[in-house]
C-alpha cells in the first residue's frame, strides 16, 4: 500500500512559533517522504539543537535529536555503519555553521551519501535572537543591542570550497519547491547540502516573509512586488556537472552566483557533481565486502556468544615461540 | 644483572632508531626463551631530543621497570650523560668511540634544569669531568666498564663491502651497529638477532642483509675485542607459545574478538597507535563456523576532532555496531558532551582511555594516572556509566573485548582506562586465548522480536534496562534526544516523567553492580591472612607484584587488591578486605591519591599509607619495594612521593 502523508505524522504537539519557516520545512520533508515513497523505519532523521532541532519529534521515522552543531558526526557514524539507511541530517545556521563549522567543513571532504538540511533564519531563536553565523554584517534584528559586528558567512560558497557534490538553496515558504529539492539531494549520489532560507518571525525582523517576497518594492508597471528569490531553474542555470572537465567551469559559475543576495537571491541546484566517489566507495576500494556486510549487519558472534572474529594471522605476527 | 636477569637499555635522538632496535633487541630475547619487558620514554617531539627504551629480560616472568641498567647502549653523547648513573656497578657502557672526546657543556641539546641536577650531581661526587672520557673514567672507579666502538669505521666497511659510496646512507644503520656490539659483549646466539632483524624489516631483502651485515661487525668487533663484559645471555629452551607486544596493539586485538566493528579517532598520542593498527587489520578473518563468504571488516574513521569522534561511535553503535573511540587526556576533554549524550540515550558506546602526563597538554608522551576523577565525574549531570581499568597487556586484551558486553548489557556508556606506561611497553606473554571471550549482548532484540508491538525504546523497567532494537529495524521506528524524554523518546519536562526516567537509568548501575561478579572487577593477590593490604589500579600492578614478592622472601606477608572497575566499586568487598587489614598502602600515579579517595568515599575505610608518583614516569619495582618496605619497618611517612626516572 502506498505511503501517505498521515504515515510520516506523529501526535506530538508542534511547538514552532506561528508563522515559523519550520512549519514549511517539516511540510517539505514529509511530502519528500511520500513522493520517494521510503518506509519510515527506513529513514533516520538526525537534527542539532535549536528551533529546527525538534523537527525529528514531528516526523514518524527513526528521529535521533542530537547535540548542539554535532548532528553531522551523528548522522556519518550511523550512516556508514548501516549504508542501507536513507539519513537526512538537519541543522540550524547557528548550529552547523558556528558551533558545529568544522562539522560541516569536513563532511564535504568525506562525500558521504547523505542529505543535510540547513535552517537559515539568521538567529539564533531558542536563545532569544542572538545573531547568527549568517547574518550580515550591519544588521539589527530586533533583539540585538547593538548591529551585528561580524560578516555573515556564505554558506553556498563554503560547502563549494569544503567539497559538497550537492549545493542547493530553497526556502521555506515555497514548500513545493523545497520538496522538490529535497527529493533531489536526497536521490543524489554524493553528500547535498540545502540552504533553506527561513523567516523567523519572532526574531528576525529584517529578512522577513515580505523582505523576501519583496513587499517593499513595488512594481510601478503591475503594482506587484518584484519578489527577491528567484529560481535558478528558470534563468538558464545549470549546475550539473556531467563530464570530469565541467566540474572546474561549474564550480566558478556556482561560486559566482553564490555571491547574489539582497535584491537579488537565487534558489535551486548552484551544483552537481557525481562524478565524485563516495565515501561508501571509497571505503568498498579497500573492503571489498564494506556494502554488503557494513558494520551494522556484522554477525560477531555464534548463537552461544562465541565470537566468531579470527585474530590468528595477528597473533601469528606477533608470535616469538612455540 | 641480579642472577640472570638482565637489563638492557637504547638511548639516542629521536629519529635514529631506538624504537627498532629495542624491537629488534626485545624479540630477538624472545626468539631465545626468554621473558622481556620493555619501557618507551621518548620526547614529543619527532626529531633530535632524547629518547631511551628500557629493556629487561630475564628466563622468569618480568611484568615491571626497575631502576638499574646493566648495559646501556648509546648512539650519540646525550645517552651516555643522561643515563650515566643508573648504570649498575659491574655494568657497562657501548658507545661511539668518536663522543669520548665531546666536551659535556658542548651537547647542543640539555635542558637547564638537567645541566643544574647534573652539576650538583658532580659536586656531590666532587669530580669535574670535562669529556664524555673524562665521565667514563669516573665510573670506572665504580666498576662500569666503557665499550668503546668505532661506529663510523664500521659503517665504512659496511659501506666497502656493499659498494655503496655515501657513507651518511649508511648512518642510519649506527642502532645496528650498537645493537651488534650489545649482543656480542653478552655472546646471544646471533641467529635470534638475525630472525628478529627479519622480522622487523619485513620485505626488504636489501635492508635485511645490509643491517645483518652492520649487526656482525659490531658483533664480532665487541667479541673479540672485550671479554672483561661478566655477563653472558643464554637462551633458555621453552616449548610455550608467546607473543610480544605493546599494550596498544592488544586493545586491539581484543576489541576485533570483542566484535567492535567500528572505531572513530582522532589524532592523538599515546592513542592513535590502537586506531592505526586497527585499520591495518580492517579486512577480518572470520571462524569456520561463520559465514566467511559474507566478510568481516571493521571500519576505522579517523575523525576531524574527538567531538566527531565519540558522536560519529555513538551515531554507529545506535544501528547495533559495536562502536568505539580511542583517546587520551585532552580528546577526552572534548569528548565530555558526547559522552552524557550517549549516557543520556543509553547508548553502548565504548571509550578507550589512554591516560597521559597531564593537565592540559602536560607531557604529551609521558605516563600519567591522573584522570580516574574525571573519567568518572565527566560530564554535566548524573547518568550511569561503567570503568573498566587494565593492570597489564594481558588485562588490556581481555578487558577491551568485555567492555561491549557490559556496553550493552547495560546500555551505557563505558571507560576502558589504561595509562601510557601500558600503551607503549612491550612484553613477552603466553599466547593469549580468544576461546575465553564471550559476546554477551544483553537486551539487544531484532524484527521478530517486536513485530506488531509498539515499541517503546526508554520502557520503565524493575531493572531499568529496556529493549533496544538497532536504528533501520524494520516496522519500528524510535526517537533519542539529550532532552529528558518519555518512554518514546519524545521531549518531556514533565516532573513525573523526570523523576521515573531518570530514576530507570540510574538504576541500571545498581543493577550492574549487583549482577557482574566481584572477580570481574578486582584481582586479590597474596596471603588472605596479611596484616597489610596494597591497594592500586591500572599499570603499577606488575610493580607492585613483584615488590610484594621480594618482600614476602625477606619474610614480610601482604595482600594486594587490585582494582579493576572503580565504577561501580565493588565496596562491600573492598571494606571487608580493608577491614581486616592494619596498614593500608595505596599505589597510584597521581597526587591527590584519588582511588583513595573514591574507596574513602565509597566504604568509609581510609588508607594508611600513600605511595604516590606523578613525574611522567611508571612506577618502578625497586622504588615500590623500597617505599613498601619503609612501611613495612614503620619508618615511612603517611606519604611517600617517588620521583625515579630519566
Amino acid at each position: 500500500m502506498a505511503l501517505k502523508l498521515t504515515d510520516y505524522r506523529t501526535p506530538v504537539f508542534v511547538d514552532w512559533c506561528p508563522g515559523c519557516g519550520d512549519f514549511g520545512i517539516l511540510s517539505a520533508v514529509q511530502m519528500a517522504l511520500v513522493d520517494l515513497q521510503l518506509p519510515p523505519s527506513k529513514v533516520a532523521i538526525f537534527s542539532g539543537i535549536g528551533c529546527h532541532a525538534k523537527l525529528p519529534h514531528f516526523v514518524n521515522a527513526y528521529g535521533i535529536h542530537t547535540l548542539h552543531g554535532r548532528t553531522l558526526p551523528f548522522a556519518i557514524g550511523a550512516k556508514l555503519a548501516n549504508p542501507e539507511l536513507e539519513v537526512i541530517a538537519v541543522g540550524g545556521d547557528g548550529d552547523g555553521l558556528g558551533i558545529g563549522a568544522g562539522h560541516f567543513v569536513n563532511t564535504g571532504r568525506r562525500n558521504v551519501d547523505m542529505t543535510y538540511l540547513i535552517h537559515d533564519n539568521g538567529v539564533y531563536g531558542l536563545t532569544k535572537g542572538q545573531a547568527s553565523p549568517t547574518l550580515k554584517l550591519g544588521l539589527r534584528t530586533k533583539s540585538l543591542p547593538k548591529p551585528n559586528i561580524n560578516e555573515g558567512i556564505n554558506p553556498i560558497a563554503l560547502a563549494l570550497a569544503a567539497g559538497y557534490t550537492f549545493i542547493a538553496r530553497s526556502y521555506a515558504y515555497d514548500v513545493r519547491h523545497l520538496k522538490e529539492t529535497i527529493k533531489k539531494a536526497v536521490q543524489h549520489h554524493g553528500m547535498a547540502v540545502v540552504i533553506i532560507q527561513q523567516p523567523c518571525p519572532t526574531y528576525n525582523d529584517i529578512n522577513t516573509k515580505e523582505w523576501y517576497g519583496g513587499e517593499d518594492r513595488i512594481d510601478p508597471a503591475t503594482g506587484k512586488p518584484i519578489p527577491r528569490l528567484y529560481k535558478l531553474e528558470e534563468s538558464g542555470y545549470d549546475g550539473v556537472v556531467r563530464t570530469p572537465e565541467e566540474a572546474f567551469p561549474k564550480t566558478v559559475a556556482a561560486l559566482t552566483k553564490a555571491q547574489e543576495w539582497g535584491d537579488k537571491i537565487p534558489v535551486g541546484v548552484f551544483y552537481q557533481n557525481e562524478l565524485v566517489p563516495t565515501y561508501q566507495e571509497r571505503i568498498s576500494k579497500r573492503i571489498p565486502t564494506y556494502l554488503e556486510n557494513p558494520p551494522a549487519k556484522q554477525a560477531i558472534s555464534d548463537s552461544l556468544g562465541k565470537p566468531i572474529t579470527s585474530i590468528r594471522k595477528m597473533l601469528e605476527e606477533l608470535k616469538v615461540t612455540g | 644483572m641480579i642472577g640472570d636477569e638482565f637489563v638492557w637499555m637504547a638511548g639516542g635522538p629521536q629519529g635514529s632508531g631506538v624504537d627498532s632496535a629495542a624491537n629488534i633487541f626485545g624479540r630477538a630475547c624472545c626468539y631465545g626463551g626468554l621473558h622481556v619487558y620493555g619501557k618507551r620514554e621518548y620526547h614529543s617531539n619527532i626529531k633530535g631530543l632524547h629518547s631511551y627504551f628500557h629493556i629487561r629480560v630475564s628466563p622468569k616472568v618480568v611484568g615491571a621497570d626497575v631502576d638499574r641498567v646493566d648495559l646501556l647502549c648509546t648512539f650519540d653523547a646525550e645517552s651516555v650523560v643522561r643515563h650515566i648513573w643508573e648504570v649498575a656497578p659491574n655494568g657497562g657502557i657501548i658507545c661511539d668511540t668518536e663522543v669520548l672526546g665531546t666536551r659535556i657543556l658542548d651537547i647542543p641539546t640539555w635542558p637547564a634544569p638537567f645541566i643544574d641536577e647534573f652539576r650538583k650531581t658532580l659536586d656531590e661526587k666532587g669530580i669535574s669531568p670535562s669529556t664524555i672520557g673524562d665521565l667514563l673514567k669516573e665510573v670506572k672507579k665504580n666498576s662500569v666498564r666503557t665499550y668503546a666502538i668505532p661506529y663510523m669505521t664500521l659503517l665504512k666497511e659496511v659501506s666497502d663491502e656493499i659498494g655503496e659510496e655515501k657513507l651518511s646512507r649508511l648512518t642510519r644503520m649506527i642502532n645496528v651497529l650498537a645493537l651488534g656490539a650489545s649482543f656480542g659483549l653478552v655472546g646471544f646466539d646471533k641467529t635470534h638477532v638475525e630472525k628478529a632483524i627479519k622480522m622487523i624489516f619485513g620485505e626488504k631483502p636489501k635492508i635485511i642483509s645490509m643491517n645483518i651485515l652492520a649487526l656482525s661487525k659490531a658483533y664480532d668487533y665487541a667479541e673479540k675485542k672485550f671479554s672483561d663484559f661478566g655477563f653472558k645471555l643464554e637462551s633458555v629452551p621453552i616449548d610455550e607459545k608467546r607473543i610480544f607486544l605493546q599494550g596498544t596493539q592488544a586493545v586491539a586485538l581484543g576489541k576485533l574478538v570483542g566484535g567492535c566493528r567500528l572505531q572513530t579517532y582522532y589524532p592523538i598520542t599515546p592513542a592513535a597507535d590502537e586506531s592505526e593498527y586497527l585499520e591495518e587489520n580492517e579486512v577480518l578473518e572470520l571462524e569456520q563456523s561463520a559465514v566467511k563468504s559474507a566478510g568481516g571488516s571493521i571500519l576505522i574513521m579517523q575523525t576531524e576532532d574527538e567531538i566527531a569522534a565519540i558522536n560519529m561511535a555513538s551515531g554507529a553503535a545506535l544501528t547495533g555496531t559495536r562502536a568505539a573511540t580511542a583517546t587520551s587526556g585532552p580528546g577526552f576533554s572534548l569528548m565530555v558532551e558526547g559522552l552524557g549524550w550517549a549516557g543520556n540515550n543509553e547508548v553502548p558506546v565504548v571509550v578507550t582511555y589512554y591516560q597521559r602526563g597531564a593537565p592540559s597538554t602536560g607531557l604529551p608522551t609521558r605516563h600519567g594516572q591522573t584522570d580516574l576523577r574525571f573519567a568518572l565525574h565527566a560530564s554535566h549531570g548524573e547518568f550511569p556509566r561503567i570503568i573498566l581499568c587494565s593492570g597489564d597487556i594481558e588485562e588490556c586484551f581481555y578487558d577491551a573485548a568485555r567492555a561491549f558486553n557490559y556496553a550493552e548489557r547495560y546500555q551505557t556508556p563505558v571507560i576502558h582506562l589504561i595509562d601510557k606506561a601500558l600503551a607503549n611497553s612491550n612484553r613477552s606473554y603466553k599466547m593469549f586465548d580468544p576461546s575465553l571471550v564471550k559476546i554477551e549482548r544483553g537486551q539487544l532484540l531484532t524484527e521478530a522480536d517486536v513485530t506488531g508491538k509498539e515499541y517503546k525504546r526508554f520502557q520503565l523497567t524493575e531493572s531499568g534496562i529496556s529493549l533496544r532494537l538497532p536504528l533501520g529495524t524494520p516496522g519500528v521506528v524510535f526517537w533519542n534526544t539529550g532532552d529528558e524524554h518519555d518512554e518514546l523518546g519524545h521531549i518531556s519536562e514533565e516532573p513525573m516523567v523526570r523523576t521515573g526516567m531518570y530514576e530507570k537509568r540510574m538504576r541500571k548501575l545498581e543493577i550492574a553492580d549487583k549482577e557482574i561478579p566481584v572477580k570481574e572487577r578486582v584481582n586479590f593477590f597474596g596471603d588472605v591472612d596479611a596484616s597489610v593490604t596494597i591497594v592500586s589500579w591500572g599499570s603499577p600492578k606488575g610493580a607492585v607484584l613483584e615488590a610484594m614478592e621480594r618482600l614476602r622472601q625477606e619474610g614480610y606477608k601482604m595482600n594486594f587488591l587490585q582494582v579493576r572497575m572503580p565504577h561501580p566499586l565493588p565496596k562491600e568487598y573492598i571494606a571487608e578486605v580493608l577491614g581486616k587489614a592494619e596498614k593500608k598502602v595505596v599505589v597510584e600515579g597521581n597526587y591527590a591519591a584519588q582511588l583513595a579517595g573514591i574507596i574513602r568515599e565509597q566504604t568509609g575505610v581510609a588508607m594508611d599509607y600513600f605511595v604516590l608518583k606523578w613525574n611522567g614516569r611508571p612506577v618502578s619495582s625497586d622504588e615500590v619495594y623500597e617505599a613498601l618496605k619503609l612501611i613495612m619497618l614503620d619508618k615511612a611517612p603517611k606519604r611517600q612521593v617517588l620521583t625515579h626516572g630519566t
